[in-house]
């Protein structure tokens, strides 16, 4: 099962590695991950996704308690919660399928960012699954590079994660 | 405010973390700490022959005294020589900081000479690291450093410092903090009132109870509320590898070690318990055997400080997290409080059934092995001979394989940190340098490190260290002249095919090595001859002495865990099965 954990984490030398280290080390996998400082600059905030049962979540967010630069961690997945990830896309938009395409970023709500004579960049956001989607939609488009920033997510409600 | 140059300011830093011994190395990297070591006299240096046996010399002098061990290697290869003791400090959890020297920033990343990423190195093998870039931050990062290692689950910190931050001409002012406070590291101080009380209720309704305690129970000095709680109780008790001592050896609740090769007793009695008090111990691999054959009817109740530990291999019905001390004593002052009472005819009954298996199989009561004779040494009789002429007070070190199995099980430790090995890691290697630490730490006492013939030759240059820093450490060489258990293995699983586990006759003459390093050595090929030469061996206090002693090549280590199988499938003997 897919779940989204999210750290608070010391904006400190190094510490992305141990987390990153920590999931090698254990043998966890890591299928995106997004990192970046707060509003608090000595904090980062880093959620990733991850699959496990619930015994191998319970250890990720055990192990990831304890390394030492971790102030907090919570996996979303358990609450409700948002999740969104952006993905840029260039993809080829010549002839016929330029106004295809255009019709598809429409329906998805995403933007095209860029414009040249023969490409599009397109933005997307969403939940991972409506990015899926959207290249799925493209059908027979000439997808010529994607680029995903790995999920982030807060919970819902009034709970947060905070010191 | 007084003004320190950063070499003056790590070694003062040090003194205040109240080290006492520093074991080291020096190099390139280190000229300027060493330097400030030089000119002072708060702190002793103990100058080794390989970083390696630093870093296991400084683990065991913490194993020995509680206090937190602390070594100074240099950068590249001196740091990466320093990891093996790292690791196997981590792996057995044991207090320490490691300083490593770092080339100048200004060099860091350019592949200079003897640079290596040590925080990246190390990274999987510490609690935590830290490299520090200026001056004014060795003093917190130092008093950070010791207090992350010695709190809630104890481990290694590496602190890496590049040489521009120790130069002489730098000098800042130097405050040691008073107090050091984490936001993001707080370990528990106690544990849960609610879960404590139907633990102590389901412990009190037991029918067959078994205690089962590890290497948390010495390191969190719990050996006496374990003490006190198990005899209220008059429950079994076994210890794990790295629990022996917490509760006496010689004591008659204590049913052995449990484990891969723990005592029929103990491995029968965990395997039918209905309750399982699991205690600073983890649920190893090497104590589990299959999983899911684990104590079938068993419900767990375990107390660890570090919550990954718990149900991380095996579930537990009722999780404790919280120091062991502390917790024992809130379960014993809850019985004692509310006079509670056991089910003590069902204990009886247990302790009869408990007591059967010990007379039919017990490694104490019965003999698992052809005693000696003549010119053929049983392993097991050096141990118990060891046992008898130290009257089972020595320091126990040990390398890894079948004389460290031997001596776990034949040596009843009545003391916690009596016995130092390396149980996690199994680092061969460790057993001298362990030695040495705990001579430093107890200078009067007997230390004894009890090794193979294969284990001694991986840090046998520390015998120079030795003599040099007159720690009389008492060798005891099991030597059956092959790398004996994996031998072993290759017996029970591998037709007798011995890859690699023989020397072709290149073993040294260790009785000429010892003398070569001005030490004692004594060769001992009968049985007749063991005791009187130990005890001769013994009397020497102030020398360190090698016995060379020829055992029985043929020897297994009995019991051994059938794998994979539940807790009570044992070999009892090369043809006897449980």
């Amino acid at each position: 099962m897919k779940r989204l954990i999210s750290v608070l984490l010391e904006n400190e030398p190094g510490s992305l590695s141990r987390v990153v280290g920590l999931f090698s080390q254990r043998g966890y996998n890591i299928d995106s991950l997004s990192v970046a400082p707060t509003e608090d600059k000595t904090l980062s905030r880093l959620t990733l996704t991850t699959v496990g049962d619930d015994h191998k979540i319970e250890q990720i967010t055990k192990q990831l308690n304890k390394l030492i630069d971790v102030v907090k961690v919570i996996d979303l997945s358990e609450g409700a919660h948002i999740e969104r990830e952006l993905m840029l896309l260039k993809v080829k938009a010549g002839g016929a399928a330029r106004a295809e395409i255009k019709r598809c970023v429409d329906i998805f709500r995403g933007q095209i960012v860029d414009v040249g004579p023969t490409v599009y960049v397109v933005q997307i956001m969403g939940e991972s699954a409506k990015l899926d989607a959207f290249i799925e939609a493209l059908g027979d488009a000439v997808i010529l590079e994607v680029v995903r920033t790995g999920v982030c997510g807060l919970m819902r409600g009034e709970k947060s994660l905070k010191i | 405010m007084e003004l320190l140059s950063g070499g003056d300011i790590l070694i003062r830093a040090l003194s205040d973390a109240k080290v006492k011994h520093l074991w080291g190395y020096p190099g390139g990297a280190a000229l300027h700490i060493y330097d400030a070591i030089f000119r002072q006299d708060n702190l002793s240096h103990i100058l080794m022959r390989h970083e390696q046996a630093a870093v296991h010399a400084a683990d065991a002098y913490s194993r020995a005294t509680g206090e937190v061990g602390a070594a100074l290697v240099t950068s590249g290869p001196g740091a990466t020589n320093a990891i093996t003791g790292i690791a196997t400090a981590y792996m057995d959890s044991i207090p320490l900081v490691v300083i490593s020297a770092q080339v100048p920033q200004e060099k860091i990343g350019e592949d200079a000479f003897q640079e290596i990423d040590m925080i990246g190195i190390s990274r999987p093998t510490v609690k935590h690291s830290y490299m520090v870039k200026r001056p004014e931050d060795i003093a917190e990062t130092i008093a950070k450093a010791f207090y992350i290692a010695s709190t809630g689950r104890p481990g290694p910190v590496v602190v890496d410092i590049p040489k521009d931050v120790t130069d002489p001409n730098n000098k800042v002012a130097y405050k040691y903090p008073e107090k050091v406070k984490l936001r993001s590291y707080q370990p528990t101080t106690r544990g849960h009132s609610g879960q404590i009380k139907r633990a102590v209720n389901l412990l009190m309704s037991a029918k067959r109870p078994v205690i089962y305690s590890g290497g948390g129970v010495v390191l969190g000095n719990a050996s006496e509320q374990l003490r006190a709680l198990a005899r209220r109780l008059n429950y079994p008790v076994t210890n794990t590898l790295m629990g022996l001592g917490a509760f006496p050896g010689t004591d008659r609740q204590f049913v052995g070690m449990l484990g891969m090769h723990g005592t029929f007793e103990a491995n029968t009695a965990m395997h039918h318990a209905d309750v399982i008090l699991a205690v600073g111990a983890r649920f190893d691999d090497r104590v589990t055997n299959a999983t899911d054959r684990f104590c079938p009817s068993a419900k767990i109740i375990h107390i660890d400080i570090d919550p990954s530990s718990i149900a991380k291999t095996v579930r537990a019905d009722i999780p404790i997290v919280g120091p062991c001390d502390v917790v024992l004593s809130d379960m014993l002052d809850q019985i004692q409080q509310g006079d509670l009472q056991t089910d003590e005819s069902a204990i009886g009954e247990w302790w009869q059934q408990i007591d059967e298996w010990r007379a039919r199989h017990g490694i104490y009561t019965a003999s698992r092995y052809e005693p000696s004779t003549g010119d053929n040494i049983k392993p097991q009789d050096v141990i118990k001979t060891l046992h008898k002429v130290t009257k089972g007070e020595a320091y126990v070190s040990s390398d890894v394989g079948q004389h460290q199995m031997f001596a776990a099980q034949y040596y009843l430790f009545d003391k916690p940190r009596q016995w130092l090995n390396s149980g996690g890691l199994g680092t061969m290697g460790f057993g001298l340098p362990a030695a040495m630490g705990a001579q430093m730490a107890h200078p009067d006492a007997t230390v004894v490190c009890v090794t193979g013939e294969g284990s001694i030759q991986m840090c046998i240059q520390e015998l120079a260290a030795c003599t040099q820093h007159q720690l009389p450490v008492k060798i005891i060489i099991l030597n059956n002249q092959a790398l004996g258990m994996v031998k072993q293995w290759q017996d029970m699983q591998y037709g007798s095919r011995y890859s690699h586990v023989l020397y072709e006759d290149s073993l040294p003459d260790f009785v000429k090595l010892a003398e070569a390093y001005g030490h004692v050595g004594m060769k001992v090929t009968r049985y007749d001859e063991l005791e009187s030469r130990m005890e001769e061996c013994f009397a020497m206090k102030d020398r360190v002495v090698i016995m060379d002693i020829s055992v029985d090549h043929h020897e297994h280590v009995y019991p051994m865990h059938v794998a994979p199988g539940s807790m009570r499938d044992m070999w009892l003997s090369k043809t006897e099965r449980t």
